[in-house]
């Protein structure tokens, strides 16, 4: 980062609508270009989330997906063309982004996040975006960025509403002082199972990242402390507050979760109309899942 | 009773415990995290926590699509 920024023409053209912002300028656009953001995640938040990051000038951009686009996905997942069908996302996602803004540089990183493998992908980044889809990788990424004290944008989606907040290691709540541990396997049912309208994650995925440009620059009120809980066919917005636990298994007073570990869900009793994932034993820790 | 659950006050039925309230209200205690009086308390708890008059309680789900 540098108070001295040289900007081509061509930069100042592209982002002369941020630089006018008078809280931006051209130093918080400078800052913007030389952050580095991961996603976790390409499927129904991580397409808007990557695409707006993209064009506002986030100058390093990762990103983590191991599946292939599939034609269920296009009803939501932006990023992805009907023409990208079979193609791995983060090739899929790669071309839409240096399309978009040629000078960004863009980080695949075509795996599963597990306990091995998380914190080493994560060291880098100032900024980590939850858009994942299962709970296993969510609760391995708070616990990663709690580790790192990375902040860490989250966002959950299912059927007509999401819910979203910041957790900022050290000053606010994390994952786990609200939610201490995963739902057993099979009563949370995922968007494959239960269906989602398709500008659900994009009003959340926008909402990510926003908080991340204002994490990047320094500016606002990040949603740090609080849940904001949105009901798309009521068009309501409620911000809950949330707090430090202090008996949070890693960020309370007493950890317990002293390293990375992964996240296994427990097996549920399979009842009738129920939707069991099956086997706690998955592989690396996380169920299968559908895509996005 | 009178509770206040999820910022609005509501009339229930008289029950002794969270774990009670929950079917109550046609919820199950394993897809939600309950915060009584501003502290979350955890899933095995919820049957032996108890419930009094003008309790605030914030019920939130698991939401884990992405």
């Amino acid at each position: 980062m540098t108070d001295c920024f040289n900007f081509t023409e061509e930069q100042i053209e592209r982002y002369a609508r941020h630089i006018i912002l008078p809280e931006i300028g051209g130093k918080g656009q400078s800052r913007l270009l030389s952050s580095h953001v991961l996603i976790v995640g390409m499927g129904g938040l991580g397409s808007p989330v990557a695409l707006y990051l993209t064009a506002a000038g986030v100058g390093h951009i990762g990103i983590v997906d191991s599946d292939q686009v599939d034609r269920t996905n296009l009803q939501r997942q932006v990023i992805h063309f009907t023409e990208d069908l079979g193609s791995g996302k983060l090739d899929s996602a790669r071309r839409k982004m240096a399309a978009m803004n040629p000078e960004i540089l863009v980080t695949p990183y075509p795996l599963r996040l597990n306990a091995s493998n998380a914190l080493d992908v994560l060291k880098d980044y100032d900024v980590i975006v939850d858009g994942t889809d299962n709970f296993p990788t969510r609760y391995l990424l708070n616990d990663a960025c709690v580790f790192l004290k990375k902040p860490l944008v989250h966002a959950g989606v299912i059927r007509y509403e999401g819910q979203i907040s910041v957790f900022k290691p050290g000053i606010g709540p994390c994952y786990r002082c609200i939610f201490p541990e995963p739902p057993p396997a099979g009563v949370i049912p995922s968007c494959r199972e239960a269906g989602i309208l398709g500008v659900i994650p994009g009003i959340l995925g926008l909402l990510q990242a926003n908080e991340v440009l204002k994490l990047l620059l320094g500016i606002g009120q990040p949603l740090v402390g609080h849940l904001l809980l949105v009901d798309a066919l009521h068009t309501e917005f409620r911000k809950v507050q949330i707090r430090r636990n202090s008996g949070c298994a890693i960020c309370g007073e007493r950890p317990t979760i002293t390293r990375l570990e992964d996240v296994v869900m427990e097996t549920c009793e399979l009842e009738e109309g129920g939707i069991c994932f099956g086997n706690s034993t998955f592989e690396n820790g996380v169920p299968p899942t559908p895509h996005g | 009773m009178k509770l206040t659950i999820n910022g609005e006050a509501r009339e229930v039925d008289k029950v002794s415990t969270v774990g009670e309230l929950l079917p109550a209200l046609g919820l199950d205690a394993r897809q939600v995290v309950v915060e009584l009086n501003q502290a979350v308390i955890k899933r095995n708890d919820v049957d032996q926590t108890p419930i009094h008059e003008n309790d605030c309680l914030e019920i939130l789900r698991f939401v884990g699509g992405g």
